[in-house]
């Protein structure tokens, strides 16, 4: 009995000195609105859409990244490439392209299927706003930032800038 | 006219000085809590790698009164089935007993200004500990009478589990204090902390200190002894359905409570205000051990983890009872040769 209790007070001893020992370190913590994380290379924040060297929309309206989209989150509509209206290197360029990040689960799915790297989740992580129209991300919106967003993706998913 | 005016002050003036004191005491003990509700925020932080509040003001001070701002802002919300006035009554209980057993501890020798000598405390009592310990578990009657006014089962548990706690570990209070009170062959507190003038209680009595002070953290409701507002099972135990002002003055009740009982430990055991060589104003000494002991409240708050009901009693009833009657009875058998 004696020993057990001696045990249970030692112990209380050590949890009593952990706590000590935090105090005496630096804390975690971010100082949030100041100071912003770095998040990891392969992060899946926000969507954007990439331009290629030429200034060309990347975006061939192929449609794969909304018909590999789990919850539907994600709206295409192509159209032709004219000779006096080339908007992608490609066919077709996609007329409208829309991306509802309240119903998306960021899993990235969109990203992997796209077939010339145009769609990308970025490390943008702070998507707050008033009115619940502004998170259904238009065409331009998805393309407008940074500049200019053209963006890697390696066999590891990890996109970077280029 | 200025003549009685005079002739009535030196009359009464142990009257007025009591008057005063009382007042400056209580203000004084009601101005600690929101900065204790700040040390605790901020401690409790960095024991757990964090910052805690440092937005509201420099290192976050102001926000203690950001808070109570919008505690007094609140609205008071009243369960319909709640019984009224003792819904009324029961923090008012709270926040009275604990301001009132504060009045009984000394804090300092007693100066001398315009050849009036003043005591530091408000009433200098010859049953001064007896004193503190039946004003202080009056509180209880807050807690129950909270708990059963509100008609809620949560609530009701937290009141009854706050009293079963109380019973148990007051009779460890007592009698671990009883060792210091043969030791002294006094009741009154400047007594007990004249006596330890040379060395402090700490020195004589380790275990009595150490049940005493483990009984005062089971008597304030503090973690890891809080079963009457453990949050995992009662929602908030007795002060569920409170809402604020009245909820505050549970919590402020709480706080004073603490500030009272690190006193006491600080007088019975760690002495008073005598600062042992230290060069230190009396009182200073006096609020130094206080806060230390507060932090250490605080401390163990954020370490150890809220303990089982059965095993709150069982650890009351067989280990630190006996542990402290043992205690009584060897100080008692020293005293008696």
């Amino acid at each position: 009995m004696f020993a057990s209790a001696f045990d249970g007070i030692k112990n209380l001893l050590i949890g009593l000195g952990v706590t000590f020992r935090n105090m005496t370190t630096e804390p975690e913590t971010f100082q949030y609105p100041e100071v912003k994380r770095d998040m990891p290379s392969r992060y899946r924040g926000r969507h954007f859409l990439n331009r290629d060297e030429n200034g060309l929309e990347k975006c061939i309206g192929c449609s794969l990244c909304s018909i590999n989209c789990p919850v539907g989150c994600i709206h295409v509509v192509a159209a032709e490439n004219t000779e006096e209206n080339r908007v992608s290197p490609g066919e077709r360029y996609a007329a409208v392209y829309e991306i509802n990040i309240l119903r998306c689960i960021y899993c990235g799915y969109c990203e992997e299927a796209c077939p010339v790297d145009a769609v990308v989740l970025r490390d943008h992580y702070e998507l707050a706003d008033y009115k619940r129209d502004a998170f259904v991300l238009k065409k331009d919106e998805l393309l407008k930032y940074p500049e200019p967003n053209q963006f890697r993706v390696s066999y590891l998913g990890n996109t970077s800038k280029v | 006219m200025i003549d009685w005016i005079f002739d009535f002050i030196s009359d009464y003036s142990s009257v007025i000085i009591g008057c005063i004191k009382a007042v400056i005491v209580a203000i004084v003990l009601l101005q600690c809590v929101p900065f204790l509700v700040w040390l605790e925020r901020r401690l409790m932080g960095r024991f757990q790698v964090r910052l805690g509040p440092n937005r509201v003001g420099p290192f976050g001070l102001i926000q203690p009164i950001a808070d109570s701002i919008k505690l007094l802002f609140k609205e008071s919300i009243i369960t319909s089935s709640a019984d009224k006035f003792l819904f009324h009554l029961a923090p008012a209980i709270v926040v009275f007993t604990a301001i009132v057993s504060f009045s009984a501890i000394p804090f300092g020798e007693p100066i001398t200004i315009f050849g009036e000598t003043i005591g530091l405390w408000v009433a200098n009592l010859d049953i001064g500990l007896l004193f503190v310990f039946a004003v202080s578990s009056m509180g209880i009657y807050g807690m129950v009478l909270g708990g059963l006014a509100s008609n809620n089962k949560y609530s009701l548990m937290g009141g009854l589990r706050s009293a079963a706690q109380m019973i148990s570990y007051e009779l460890t209070l007592g009698l671990s204090a009883l060792g210091v009170i043969v030791m002294t062959g006094s009741l009154n507190l400047s007594d007990m902390v004249n006596a330890q003038e040379t060395i402090p209680n700490i020195i004589i009595q380790p275990l009595g200190f150490l049940l005493f002070f483990i009984a005062g953290v089971a008597e304030t409701n503090r973690a890891p002894f809080d079963l009457p507002e453990a949050e995992q099972e009662l929602v908030a135990g007795f002060h569920t359905e409170y809402s604020g002002m009245k909820f505050a003055m549970f919590f402020m009740g709480e706080y004073i409570n603490m500030i009272t009982m690190s006193a006491l430990v600080t007088l019975l055991f760690l002495g008073g205000w005598n600062s042992y060589g230290l060069p230190l104003f009396p009182i200073l000494a006096f609020a130094g051990k206080v806060f230390f002991l507060l932090c250490v409240f605080i401390w163990l708050r954020s370490t150890f983890p809220r303990i089982r009901y059965d095993r709150l009693m069982t650890f009351g009833w067989k280990v630190l009872l006996p542990l402290s009657l043992l205690n009584l009875l060897f100080y008692g058998f020293i005293k008696a040769l």
